[in-house]
């Protein structure tokens, strides 16, 4: 065991330096150079182009560039383009508010998709198993903004609530009761939507997962003594279905910046998908870079925890 | 008839009768009412892309998608064309708008007509070029993955890779250095692979830089790992904005970040189909590489590629639908279905319309698209076939 962790952390190293190379050129070599980003404004003199260009070393090499890049980034050094702060810091804060979305959106699916997905798989065929079929379908299907927008209109015309923003304008002052409900009336709709596809994939990987294992001797086993329905399913039959689902703690991880540019953004959530789609407004090149690597730190750190989580609850499995 | 034929036909008799690969899979997908729902949206889909293309173009097309009448603002669906205020040659199909007008009073069914082009093939070439991409790669190592890579082989191409990277970059002294550096690499391999003797070649004096390294299999697999890393979207949203804004430019780097999954199919069925018998008697009868790949390999692998194209085709337009609506989709002249949703947020409460008839025709394409293809994958599933 202490082996393969080796192994897989110096593997997982290795795939990280190529990513860091990738992430460096894909948006290093693209046409348009951040320098021109606006060569109409008459205040951005050739002078001040060159001093911008030395500032931030893009008169270097490219490999300098890239040793400079992400040696600034590790020693916390690294500043944002557009307005001087260090990257670290403006991810710091903008981290804190996506954090809220993540959690809330993961434990809604979580809490939702099992019990959907079980009762799906024991009632196999029944109109409750197909209608959440194609409820999935639809959820996977539909538009996020689009869904976004239509319960948008339905909170906002039924109960009259405010939803846009992480906190309605003037409240500061007010009650910390009235403060925190407001809080989490403008949470739930962004999390929901994050929700949304979570839920419908996992319930469909749930119900399958859940029908493997009801067909297999030891269900037949545990019925034939005569347990009730319940303690058939839920102890013997889910504790054995819950295995995979193991590993898929980890892979939710990538979710806390990938998956939200489009909610952040209807929602004017200050978070770390809004801050993305920012950046790339304003080409402010170590943001997005930056974003880009913390994703795939993410993923790796998520793909390791749920080889080692695996081993941990499989003893079939020693790699 | 000769006599060999009737024997065949004396060793059937009793059989079941011969059902064609085709045939078995239609009866199991006709079961599935939900898919063939599927695949009647999509064909009627298609009908409408391929219509709406014919009547959108040209000088002076039935229907002008781009036509603006600024005293027709937001009308409401079905609403008449002013008779008075518009000249006949402007009037919309049928003198209504039968979708209603958006806030420059363009036609919504002309826009949405021309969308429903636009999405179908951003869909199909992202997918066609996923596919094409997964496809080779998958075949690559599905069938060749075995070959280690020497030493020399990887310098050459760590060299190669250099020399593009910094005449992308402009630096025409490194680009140089680097292309040199490929080409002596190269040569070197040359003089390796011809150099006499060839019985001895591990003798050779250079045989010190051409000791394997990785498999082929390895260096395509972690590619894959790596590519696999990067958020899609977010990544698709950065490239999307820093190159200039056109519709091939979407698709191509739609195509370029979805072909892992693919070839991950790809080499799995390859891995398997290559240890067959078929596939080894063909090699044995000395059949080349490229038609056992092409004639007896892809034709048996292509189940799993079929059904994650088409749920690939339903993601695509989404994804296209999603960067329209943040402002990077397709450029203005043209209407998509993501672009007049976008447009219509500013009027949520006033022309609800705009934002609903875009967003309920991508839900019903993609929905139809995702129903299509699981069925599809229940119908290619050699364990649901009827024994």
């Amino acid at each position: 065991m202490l082996s393969f962790t080796i192994k897989s952390f110096f593997q997982k190293l290795l795939t990280l330096f190529f990513i860091s190379i990738i992430s460096f050129l894909v948006v290093y070599l693209a046409p348009g150079k951040p320098s021109q980003i606006d060569p109409l404004n008459p205040k951005f003199t050739p002078d001040d182009l060159i001093r911008f260009q030395k500032e931030f070393n893009l008169d270097k090499p490219l490999h300098i560039q890239y040793y400079l890049y992400y040696k600034n980034l590790f020693t916390g050094q690294l500043k944002s383009w557009k307005d001087n702060q260090p990257v670290i810091g403006k991810i710091h804060e903008r981290f804190l508010n996506s954090l809220w979305l993540f959690v809330v959106g993961t434990v809604i699916t979580w809490c939702l998709s099992f019990p959907v997905g079980i009762s799906a798989a024991i009632k196999r065929g029944s109109v409750f198993d197909r209608s959440t079929a194609f409820l999935s379908y639809v959820m996977i299907s539909v538009p996020g903004f689009f869904f976004a927008y239509i319960l948008i209109i339905f909170v906002v015309k039924t109960f009259d609530i405010p939803v846009i923003g992480m906190q309605t304008f003037g409240m500061s002052g007010a009650d910390a009761f009235y403060r925190v409900m407001d809080r989490i009336w403008h949470l739930v709709l962004p999390s929901v939507l994050g929700a949304l596809g979570g839920i419908a994939l996992l319930s469909r990987y749930v119900r399958a997962q859940m029908l493997e294992v009801i067909h297999q001797d030891y269900i037949r086993t545990a019925k034939a003594k005569g347990l009730s329905g319940d303690v058939v399913y839920y102890k013997h039959g889910f504790r054995n279905a819950l295995l995979p689902f193991v590993t898929m703690f980890g892979m939710i991880l990538p979710g806390l910046i990938g998956g939200s540019v489009i909610t952040e953004s209807i929602f004017a959530w200050p978070g770390m998908g809004r801050m993305g789609y920012e950046a790339i407004l304003a080409r402010d090149y170590p943001i997005i870079l930056t974003l880009n690597f913390m994703v795939a730190v993410l993923v790796l750190i998520g793909t390791f925890i749920s080889d080692l989580l695996y081993m941990v609850v499989d003893p079939r499995i020693r790699l | 008839m000769t006599a060999n034929e009737n024997n065949i036909k004396e060793l059937h008799h009793g059989l079941t009768e011969e059902v064609s690969r085709f045939t078995e899979a239609w009866r199991i997908f006709k079961r599935n009412r939900l898919a063939l729902s599927g695949l009647i949206i999509f064909a009627a889909f298609f009908v409408v892309a391929v219509c709406g293309l014919i009547l959108t173009t040209g000088d002076n097309p039935v229907l002008d998608p781009a036509k603006v009448r600024l005293s027709e603002k937001l009308l409401k669906p079905f609403s008449p064309v002013d008779t008075e205020m518009i000249k006949p040659g402007d009037w919309p199909l049928f003198g209504k708008y039968l979708l209603g007008t958006d806030d420059l009073g363009r036609d919504i069914f002309a826009r949405m007509m021309q969308g429903a082009w636009v999405s179908l093939t951003v869909g199909f070439v992202a997918v066609g070029i996923a596919v094409l991409i997964g496809i080779l790669m998958g075949g690559i190592a599905g069938y060749y993955g075995a070959y280690k890579i020497k030493f020399m082989h990887v310098l050459f191409l760590i060299a190669f890779f250099c020399s593009l990277v910094f005449l992308a970059s402009g630096q025409r002294g490194l680009a140089v250095d680097s292309t040199l550096l490929a080409l002596l690499f190269l040569v070197i391999s040359f003089i390796y692979n011809y150099s006499p003797p060839k019985g001895n070649r591990s003798a050779g004096t250079l045989s010190f830089l051409f000791f394997d390294t990785f498999t082929i299999d390895t260096l395509i697999m972690r590619f894959v790992d790596i590519m696999l890393c990067f958020p899609s979207f977010f990544l698709i949203l950065t490239v999307v904005a820093i190159l200039p804004a056109s519709i091939y430019n979407i698709m191509i780097v739609i195509g370029l970040t979805g072909w892992m999954g693919t070839t991950r199919f790809v080499r799995a069925e390859f891995l398997s189909l290559r240890e067959q018998d078929f596939v080894s008697a063909a090699r044995v009868m000395g059949i080349p590489d490229v038609s056992i790949i092409f004639r007896h390999m892809i034709p048996n692998a292509v189940a799993p590629v079929l059904v994650s194209a088409t749920i690939g085709i339903a993601d695509a337009i989404l994804t296209e639908a999603g960067l329209s609506f943040l402002g990077f989709g397709v450029p203005p002249p043209h209407a998509t279905w993501g672009n007049i949703l976008s447009d219509g947020k500013r009027f949520l409460f006033d022309a609800p319309w705009l934002t609903y008839i875009p967003g309920l025709s991508i839900l019903v394409v993609v929905l139809s698209f995702n129903l299509f293809g699981e069925g599809l994958r229940d119908a290619l599933n050699p364990k649901l076939r009827k024994r």
